[in-house]
């Protein structure tokens, strides 16, 4: 899929630099872009260590553990069907905590043991539930709260401050996460009212 | 407005004070577990830089052929009536399958327009506010072996839709 995207991008690049004559700028291009991916990599590693450092704090004192309780009553919401104590819901919670704190890598295994669980509550059908689509919708809805690599480039390219889009990202991030939890609930309605 | 930006030059500092404290009122031993945290945020960047390296340079070759400039002058009669700058429709739909091209992207905006420009702002909050739906989907839905999605993809659109309208409303309001 990327190799496609990727391949497409260099070609057509090149071809439209032969057309517009700065097939020179295009090398240089090339090169100088190559360094500044590294560059920006060391200036991110800062920052990056420095919020996973913190959310290591969070997990040891037992901050995210209790974050994850606090959202029970709203997988309870959001997935009605499940049972309850079912060790799915730790699953679908602790996914959601950790890309809620910005830990999209340590969200995904979680994320795919609450698939797995999701698929066997399913029967195994190879035909998606209604959880599993308000699980994935929900997720796509983007949770996360403090985007720390937005920061990271913003600050690398010279922002004054690079922080100051923080508030208006949560409040876009909470619009479309609403959104996708009204969607994935009338969607189920839907469903519920089909098969009765 | 001006109360949001006053207010996100708080979350990060108290983001840090809530985790100390807690941490120190719980006795956790916090110096030791942020260095040992911290290592872990070297490996995260080490992932991610081979790909960033990949893309940054085809992104590159794109603006400095004047590809760039062409594709979105082209998108223009669609994004004009939408209000919706040219610039930015490569992004958004770019991030729909792939995370690292459309940081590459949003890193390019940021050296032609500058972060703190209209353009540089509107695709920070854009890209903090949306995920990859086709390679979310692909990687959680192969997991579990499930073929038929039913109505996941109309959702993750609709949420993607609405996350980027949103995200233009909020930057004309706020900045």
């Amino acid at each position: 899929m990327l190799s496609y995207l990727w391949g497409f991008m260099i070609i057509i690049g090149i071809i439209v630099s032969l057309f517009n004559g700065n097939i020179g700028e295009v090398g240089n291009a090339a090169i100088n872009s190559s360094k500044e991916a590294v560059t920006l990599c060391i200036a991110m590693v800062g920052i990056m260590a420095m919020w996973t450092g913190m959310m290591q704090i969070a997990k040891k004192s037992g901050l995210v553990a209790s974050f994850t309780k606090t959202l029970r009553p709203v997988i309870a919401l959001l997935f009605p069907d499940l049972p309850k104590n079912h060790i799915v819901n730790e699953y679908i919670a602790s996914n959601m905590i950790a890309n809620i704190l910005g830990l999209g890598w340590a969200a995904t295994p979680m994320g795919l043991m609450a698939m797995r669980e999701l698929k066997k509550l399913n029967n195994n059908s190879d035909l998606a539930s209604c959880d599993m689509c308000t699980f994935l919708i929900v997720n796509i809805s983007s949770l996360q709260l403090i985007p720390v690599n937005i920061i990271a480039y913003r600050s690398q390219y010279g922002s004054v401050n690079p922080a100051d889009i923080i508030m208006a990202g949560i409040v876009a991030t909470c619009i479309s996460t609403i959104a996708g939890v009204i969607f994935a609930t009338v969607a189920r309605k839907i469903v519920n009212h089909k098969r009765k | 407005m001006s109360f949001i930006i006053y207010m996100s030059n708080y979350i990060i500092p108290f983001t840090f004070f809530y985790i100390v404290g807690l941490g120190l009122l719980s006795k956790t031993p916090i110096y030791d577990e942020f260095i040992k945290g911290a290592k872990d945020g070297f490996k995260v960047v080490l992932d991610i830089m081979p790909t960033l390296i990949g893309l940054m340079v085809a992104i590159g070759v794109l603006r400095a052929s004047g590809a760039l400039d062409l594709l979105s002058r082209l998108l223009e009669p669609i994004t004009d009536p939408l209000h919706f700058p040219s610039e930015l429709l490569p992004v958004v739909l770019v991030k729909m399958f792939s995370s690292s091209a459309a940081t590459s992207l949003l890193l390019d905006i940021f050296k032609e327009y500058g972060p703190d420009s209209y353009l540089g702002r509107l695709v920070s909050i854009i890209l903090s506010s949306t995920e990859t739906i086709f390679y979310t989907m692909a990687v959680y839905f192969m997991a579990a072996g499930v073929k038929k999605t039913r109505y996941t993809l109309i959702g993750a659109l609709f949420t993607t839709l609405v996350s980027t309208i949103a995200s233009v409303v909020i930057t004309n309001l706020v900045f």
